[in-house]
């Protein structure tokens, strides 16, 4: 319980971080743009979200994952693997909850979050091709996964738009410092 | 009528080597790619014409043995056999890899004795092949029979602990982890017959959802000269993998030990050989239910 209460006061520390604009002025975030789309369905349950970054040869990084971690006995782990990809990629070698990526659940409508290179779960990043993915599983429902390619450092002013088509809307990457 | 006497030779031939492998026999669990720090698994198990459908005969379940991923002995619990199937349940108590394996050995033959074919009792094993053979007996010839079916589920991230090979009978080894298979991606593994490679093993893949469809969908690959294969799945599902030597069943053509011959359509039964061409040969089988996951 205690653990819990920690993860979300980090969590929040992050998000507050997002639009700060007293972090140094080295350092560079992404902030990202999620959509969880509003659907009509009989039985809806918030999806569970994860948001990752690849790059060719390198070991992917879990940056959030949005999940029912606060059930009793973990028992909101057993569903992580249905975000498959991001199970393979990353997820199956984590620990959960994982502190700084593990969050809650979040509503339908466009949900903001950002990362902070050189810190957090983000880390240092070398120059390169990245791609930052973000998959959507939802029970009883589909799943989705968009990938937002970028390159670092990016371009002042760069910015990465992705749409999904069922299970999440638009995902936009923006960089700011 | 010719499927029927298929069936009939088939069955002979099976009742020889005393393995219940009539048709096909599979074990298909609920999950193989689990998360959490525990979890637990159902396993349906039966022997079935189509896959993966419980329409025919329960597998058994008295001989079916949990390896866990440090190695250690697991267990099955709540088992329960009915008319067509069986099913029990594993708990995932640690992080890795878990086999859970049917794995039989036995010895087959025949003995000459006051004149009189006699044929090794069903169950024999190798250790007490001296006292099933009365003395008198003549012209004794034995081989021995492996047969494995074995499934495998993770835990978290796949291990590879459990994948020590025994030395015995058909085995797999993953060169790709058997719970790590994606649809369009080649999944490669090594089959090893007793502990060396099986090279030019003859290795039948089925996917499962035969009812529903027309055409079996079968691939048949063979072994390399290090008893390797490369299979690159269609489509994400659960596949049915067997591969066999010596006894006549999918997996290729038999290598005609006695009683594996399957008569013609119109030709009288074969009589029982008085005496085989040639010394039993041995035989082994394996088979497997793997998952592939969409990308």
């Amino acid at each position: 319980m205690q653990i819990s209460h920690r993860l979300l006061l980090s969590g929040t520390v992050a998000l507050g971080a997002a639009g700060a604009v007293t972090a140094p002025a080295s350092a560079q975030t992404l902030n990202l743009s999620v959509t969880i789309p509003r659907l009509t369905v009989a039985e809806y349950h918030r999806p569970y979200v994860a948001i990752w970054v690849e790059k060719e040869g390198a070991t992917p990084r879990s940056l959030a994952v949005w999940y029912d971690f606060d059930k009793a006995k973990g028992e909101g782990t057993k569903w992580l693997r249905d975000v498959r990809q991001w199970w393979r990629a990353s997820g199956r070698t984590m620990s959960f909850p994982a502190d700084g990526v593990t969050g809650a659940t979040r509503a339908p409508g466009e949900q903001k979050i950002a990362f902070t290179a050189g810190k957090g779960p983000l880390g240092a990043l070398t120059p390169g091709n990245y791609t930052l993915l973000v998959e959507s599983a939802r029970e009883v429902g589909g799943r989705e996964v968009v990938r937002l390619p970028f390159a670092w450092p990016p371009k002042p002013g760069a910015s990465v738009k992705a749409q999904g088509s069922t299970e999440l809307g638009a995902v936009a990457l923006t960089f700011g410092k | 009528m010719k499927a029927r006497m298929l069936i009939a030779g088939a069955l002979a031939a099976l009742m020889l080597s005393g393995a219940a492998q009539a048709h096909r026999q599979w074990m298909m669990p609920s999950s193989t790619t689990l998360s959490g720090t525990e979890s637990w698994v159902t396993v349906d198990a039966a022997v079935s014409n189509d896959l993966f459908y419980f329409e025919h005969f329960p597998m058994r379940t008295d001989g079916i043995i949990v390896t866990q991923p440090d190695g250690s002995e697991g267990k099955i619990e709540n088992a329960a056999t009915g008319k067509y199937r069986s099913t029990f349940d594993v708990h995932l108590t640690q992080p890795g890899t878990y086999r859970i394996a049917n794995v039989s050995t036995g010895v087959m033959g025949s003995y000459m004795l006051n004149g009189k074919q006699e044929r090794l009792p069903r169950g024999t094993t190798k250790d007490k092949l001296a006292t099933v053979i009365p003395a008198g007996a003549t012209n004794v010839q034995t081989a021995e029979m492996a047969s494995r079916n074995e499934i495998f589920v993770t835990l978290g991230a796949p291990s590879t602990t459990i994948f020590k090979p025994t030395g015995v009978g058909i085995e797999l080894v993953p060169v790709t982890h058997p719970n790590d298979l994606v649809s369009g991606e080649a999944a490669n593994f090594q089959f090893l017959l007793d502990g060396k490679p099986a090279a030019g093993l003859k290795v039948t893949v089925i996917p499962g959802g035969i009812r529903y469809r027309d055409a079996l969908g079968q691939m048949d690959l063979t072994a390399d000269k290090d008893g390797k294969v490369a299979i690159t799945w269609p489509n994400p599902g659960m596949y049915w993998v067997n591969a066999s030597v010596g006894g006549g069943r999918e997996g290729g053509p038999g290598e005609g030990g006695p009683g594996a011959g399957a008569p013609g359509a119109g030709a009288p039964p074969p009589p029982r050989p008085s005496a085989p061409d040639g010394p039993p040969q041995r035989r082994a089988s394996y088979i497997s239910t793997l998952e592939v996951l969409a990308p």
